[in-house]
């Protein structure tokens, strides 16, 4: 049995069938294509499937594909302009804030709810925010300083 | 995740028939813990109610009398909540320190203390200020509503729709978190609340408590020194890999203390 | 350098597609009419598989196929590749570890059947329909229990749970030492077992053409050509040309997608039998259990010093656990990685170490990130800081006194290894200037105000990478040779593709590799394009791991640049009319000496593909291959200096400054190395004070989610302080060592010593890794008592 969603992806109106079991984020990569939300864990506390819904940050593993019913979602795939990085992509590239690219998708939405919510954050506030995504490779160090550096940039 | 049927709910008693009628049927609000659950396939329900299409369960109001927070209403919007801080501050922050952001921008109250984590903040709060929770059918006060390891006084068709929280004079939270999941080991709420001085722990042992004997002390004297000496019992307590029950009861007497200080 | 060349900071191009969502990982991959497999895993630790009843389960909505070990029979077991010699001269024992379990299961987590259906989710129904009828035994997961009369027997091959006993050095000279010796330090412990934990959860993706005869396994690999080989030769799915094995954008190795697992065996050989592509992705629950784990050892160690200070010798006994089956390379960790660290940076006149290797009813253990050389360093530099505070010296000065001087190099060590060059005393005094080492007392009376606890750590590591000669290696039983490969492949318009047998996972080759290039050939960076992880494209390699990438790739693409060269020298000698002799080869232009007459590389790449006016004699084309062997290990060494705050109310550790000063040798991208040394500290942090993979008594694994196994997160580090004192390396052309597991290897010891340095002003005396809140508190608790 399948429930038929509609929503809006990135700007533009879509739908699916899924089954009500399905994630959001298997809606995301499986029916929509959008494979640059990831899934690392399944106790939901990794954040490689972090994507905005109606403007927040909300892991996509942990909300029911049918609930987003309606609802705006935005994943990495559409947060750069066009062929120009968003700043805050931009600064993670600039600033080594990745290496297997794995979590960061998450980590880059994850950053931009924070410079919406706090847009001048300190180390301290950056170090906290990131509680609910796991990065293995960088140790954080570069990611702090990407994330410091997008949110500068984007206060411009 | 087993398969099951979903439904949204348009209101607190379309859920509450569909609960009342099916045993295996669950409400979904923030879904923080029941979809790990589910796709743990720790959980088998006929039916998931979806109380998010509800509305007007999702505000947050502050009068003279206090801060009612409707069930629905996100950790992160209590946070943010402005009233909230200027009101109870320590219910703000609190409310600020749970899980990571992206599950307070789901998590909401309701969920929560149904659920009844012995890990979980908010039953710190409900208990430590003496808070009424509404539901469709009653007014259950804080300290009835919590009864044992992921219990409570809620029936079958029974819903959270808000939670009151008086007004208290000097309140603060404390948590230790468990390295890993960074759910609370121990978490101690302080409140000169309104009808008197509350200590309410959580994580601990399987269900938030109150400790007559700090609550006693800081009636007379409101100081972390009131509490530093005052252990509590290790029998009964939560243990696991992070924490001895040993180690949990100390850490009861150390955050108790860290609360009163930050309480002021 | 130029801008773009060796030593230039370039920021990676690999980055656009992971930042934008456009990587593409194994999982990524879909395939037309592509199934999914699920794995029916063994919930107890040890049991006699008595029967499989797959009946129900064949009967629900999309199932393809169920299958058994038995059913695989024609399939080879999963190998261990490194055959050690014991103290006996005989082999070790190397129990057959079947794809699916075959009569018994030995750990939890070990495969019993494949359910393949056209959905996960009915994978999965159908799994849970599968009944298994289990012989429960009793299980032992201790290492240091296993070999005890009485305990479980898991394999009849190895007696005792023996897998081997191993031993280095002459045991009675070194007792004779430690009986004259003016003072021995004596320590026991622990190094923690942890879970790799890759971001990126292991997957593949199998299919067989059955138009063709050729298998294709899309996987999550360091080492596709290693998986082909292996999968070919020992398994027989396949012959070598007819299985292509690509391993995509990879999220993350640290050493647990080195090895061959029993699920991409299975889903290969399954994908013919139905005909079907099937996929297979762990979930990260599955990934604990069955993904091989890291470390496990039990260590007593002793320090002989004479009066003052010098190290006279050392003497070492682990218990190495290796799992329930032997994983593909795990016997090599805790003996030839491991044993033959221990000289560390230090003269110390003998060393013997006694490692018994054991079985236990838990996941395999094999290569994590450092493999054998954390635990080793672990050993050493807490043997060296222990010594220090028995004997009241200075830490960093006893290491000084005992350092393997400037002048020394070549320098033998008591185990077996050579090391070429290094400052040791040079980035010592580097660390403590950048560790502000001078302020640390001040810091201390501070936190001491506070109502806290502060201590300092030293980490003088020292490690073998640049894995490895394949001479040498072979001699100490491996299976394979450890060179790499290199080709360098010039397109007619000028640009150029390097293939190589490397892979990336994060490690940013696409990057370095082409400021190799660029700098070696004088090509634009940009117009050099790096090429891996497809044995179809790519020569025969043999991967990423033990810091090998630059040090024998690197050296790999040298020399076929240096091919490049050579042959472009006869082309251009020809083309300006000039005496080969005459040709010199700078930025890219081959210039007859002393005159302007020049000719750029683009210009000969196209003349050798348009060959009207060419030598005699010489082929077309501008393409070559290099092979590169090293001729020795390289050793990467250093100082990191770690400063903890301990609050001993609550036994909390706060990581609160860490420095770090490294002899890589060549740098070849300071950006990417630093982010390598930054990863390794934190995954060294996260060893020292978080991390722990715990099995309770009847081997269930009790941290086997991020609920419950303590990941480091962004608010448990501290900005770290990285500087470089580099001596290149004389033994490959590149002159580099190794970066990528530096910060593994040092880390835990600097981080456990600045703990203990901490813990030493109220009294507490041992503590083990994790130095979790609770030990810590308990350690207090203790002291006091």
């Amino acid at each position: 049995m399948t429930v038929s969603v509609s929503l809006t992806v990135n700007g533009e109106a879509v739908s699916a069938d899924v089954e009500p079991r399905t994630l959001l984020v298997q809606m995301l990569r499986e029916q929509l294509g959008l494979t640059g939300t990831h899934v690392g864990c399944d106790t939901s506390q990794c954040g490689a499937c972090v994507v905005h819904v109606d403007g927040e940050s909300v892991k996509a593993c942990t909300l029911l594909a049918v609930q987003a019913e309606g609802a705006e979602v935005k994943t990495i795939e559409g947060v750069a302009d066009g062929d120009t990085l968003h700043p805050m992509q931009q600064a993670f590239h600039e600033n080594h804030g990745l290496q297997c690219g794995f979590c960061t998708p998450g980590m880059i939405m994850s950053a931009l709810d924070l410079v919406k919510n706090n847009p001048d954050p300190s180390e301290r506030d950056i170090r906290e925010w990131l509680e609910g995504n796991l990065c293995r490779c960088t140790g954080y160090h570069n990611i702090v300083k990407s994330i410091d550096a997008g949110a500068r940039a984007m206060r411009g | 995740m087993y398969n099951f049927e979903y439904k949204k709910a348009g209101s607190v008693d379309e859920a509450a028939g569909i609960v009342g009628a099916d045993d295996e049927a669950k409400l979904l609000a923030g879904g923080m813990t029941y979809i790990p659950t589910l796709k743990q396939r720790l959980a088998a329900p006929t039916t998931v109610v979806d109380l998010n299409g509800v509305g007007g369960l999702d505000g947050i109001a502050v009068d003279g009398n206090g801060v009612t927070v409707g069930a629905l209403a996100r950790h992160a919007a209590v946070a943010a909540s402005a009233d909230v801080a200027a009101a109870i501050p320590a219910l703000a922050d609190l409310a600020s320190h749970i899980g990571d952001p992206q599950v307070r921008n789901r998590g909401t109250i309701g969920g929560s203390i149904a659920n009844n984590d012995p890990a979980a903040d908010y039953p710190a709060a409900l208990v430590g200020l003496g808070a009424t929770v509404q539901t469709n059918k009653r007014n259950i006060a804080a300290d009835d509503f919590f009864t044992g390891l992921f219990e409570t006084a809620l029936g079958q068709d029974e819903i959270v729709t808000s939670v009151s929280f008086p007004r208290a004079g000097k309140a603060a939270y404390m948590k230790f978190p468990n390295p890993a999941s960074r759910y609370a080991i121990v978490g101690v709420f302080v409140a000169q609340a309104a009808d008197g001085v509350r200590v309410a722990v959580t994580g601990a042992g399987p269900c938030v408590f109150r400790v007559a004997e700090m609550e006693a002390a800081l009636a007379a004297n409101w100081s972390a020194d009131a509490v530093a000496g005052i252990g509590i019992s290790a029998d009964g307590l939560n243990e696991d890999i992070h924490a001895s029950a040993e180690y949990r009861a100390h850490l009861v007497t150390v955050m108790a203390k860290r609360a009163v200080a930050k309480a002021g | 350098m130029t801008e773009q060349g060796i030593g230039a900071a370039v920021a990676r191009r690999e980055d656009r597609r992971f930042v934008t969502g456009q990587g593409h990982y194994t999982d990524d991959i879909n395939r037309r009419g592509q199934t999914h497999a699920y794995f029916v895993r063994s919930p107890h630790a040890h049991a006699t598989l008595n029967g499989v009843n797959t009946d129900a389960a064949r009967a629900m909505p999309g199932v393809r196929g169920i299958f058994v070990g038995e059913d695989m029979a024609d399939v080879g077991p999963l190998i261990c590749g490194w055959a050690i010699t014991d103290v006996n001269g005989e082999p070790h024992k190397a129990p057959p570890h079947p794809a699916l379990a075959v009569g018994k299961v030995n750990y939890v987590g070990d495969a019993v059947a494949v359910v393949i259906a056209d959905t996960l989710e009915q994978a999965k129904d159908a799994g849970a329909a599968v009944e298994v009828d289990y012989g429960l035994l009793d299980a032992v997961a201790d290492p240091a229990r296993s070999m005890a009369a009485g305990q479980p027997q898991i394999h009849e091959e190895a007696p005792d749970n023996l897998c081997y006993e191993w031993a280095l050095g002459d045991k009675a000279a070194i007792d004779a030492v430690f009986d004259g010796a003016a003072h021995v330090t004596s320590l026991e412990f622990s190094n923690n077992r942890l879970v790799p934990n890759a971001m990126e959860p292991r997957a593949c993706v199998a299919e067989y053409d059955d138009g063709t005869g050729e298998y294709t396994l899309f996987i999550a690999s360091q080492n596709p050509h290693v998986h082909r080989l292996v999968m070919s030769a020992f398994h027989g799915l396949a012959p070598e040309h007819k299985l292509r094995v690509v391993a995509p954008d990879v999220g993350g190795g640290f050493g647990s997608k080195i090895f061959i697992y029993a699920e991409e065996v299975v889903a290969t050989w399954a994908s013919a039998r139905i005909g079907r592509p099937i996929k297979w992705t762990a979930e990260r629950s599955e990934s604990f259990i069955a993904d091989a784990h890291g470390r496990d050892h039990v260590t007593k160690a002793e320090l002989a010093l004479d009066s003052g200070g010098k190290f006279l010798a050392m003497r070492v006994e682990t218990i190495a656990n290796m799992g329930a089956y032997l994983s593909t390379f795990s016997s090599a960790v805790p003996s030839y990685l491991y044993g033959t660290l221990l000289a560390g940076q230090y003269t110390t006149g003998g060393i013997y170490c006694n490692v018994k290797t054991v079985f236990t009813n838990t996941a395999p253990v094999d290569a994590y990130r450092g493999a054998g050389r954390p635990e080793a360093a672990y050993v050493v530099e807490r043997l060296v800081e222990t010594a220090a505070n028995e004997t009241g010296r200075d830490p960093a000065e006893l290491r000084r006194i005992n350092f393997v001087p400037g002048d020394a190099f070549p320098y033998e060590t008591p185990v077996i290894m050579q090391y070429d060059c290094g400052d040791f005393a040079g980035s010592m005094d580097q660390a403590l200037d950048l560790a502000g080492y001078g302020g640390f007392q001040a810091r201390k009376a501070e936190s001491k105000a506070n109502g806290k606890l502060r201590g300092v750590g030293f980490s003088s590591y020292i490690e073998a990478c640049g894995v490895a000669p394949s001479a040498a290696v072979g001699s100490l039983g491996a299976g394979v040779g450890l060179w790499e490969s290199a080709s360098i492949r010039f397109n007619p318009t000028g640009n150029v593709q390097l293939l190589t047998g490397c892979h990336t996972h994060g490690q940013g080759h696409e990057t370095a590799y082409a400021q190799i290039v660029a700098d070696k050939l004088g090509v634009p960076y940009d117009q050099v394009d790096v090429i891996h992880g497809d044995t179809a494209k790519t020569p025969f390699g043999m991967g990423t791991y033990g810091s090998r990438s630059a040090a024998v790739g690197g050296s790999a693409i040298v020399k076929a640049a240096d091919k490049i060269i050579e042959k472009g020298r006869k082309i251009a000698a020809h083309a300006l009319e000039a005496s080969e002799d005459d040709i010199e080869f700078t930025g890219g232009n081959f210039t007859v000496k002393g005159t302007d007459k020049a000719m750029n590389i683009a210009e000969v790449a196209f003349t050798a593909y348009v060959p009207h006016n060419y030598p005699e004699g010489l082929e077309p084309g501008l393409e070559e291959s290099a092979f590169y062997d090293p001729l020795n290990f390289s050793f990467p060494a250093g100082t990191h200096i770690c400063e903890v705050e301990i609050d001993p109310e609550t036994g909390s550790v706060a990581i609160d400054k860490y420095a770090a000063v490294d002899d890589f040798g060549v740098v070849i991208n300071p950006l990417i190395v630093e982010g390598q040394v930054h990863g390794g500290i934190g995954q060294g942090i996260g060893q020292a004070v978080l991390e722990h993979a715990v099995y309770d008594s009847a081997g269930q694994l009790i941290s086997g989610s991020y609920m419950d196994y303590t990941m480091p997160r962004a608010d448990d580090v501290p900005n770290y302080d990285v500087g470089f004192n580099g001596v290149p390396s004389p033994l490959n052309p590149l002159g580099v060592k190794g970066c990528g597991e530096a910060g593994a290897i040092a880390a835990p010891a600097a981080v456990m010593n600045a703990v203990h340095d901490a813990l030493r002003d109220v009294g507490v005396g041992h503590i083990e890794m994790p130095a979790t809140p609770l030990r810590v508190w308990q350690a207090i608790q203790d002291a006091a008592a």
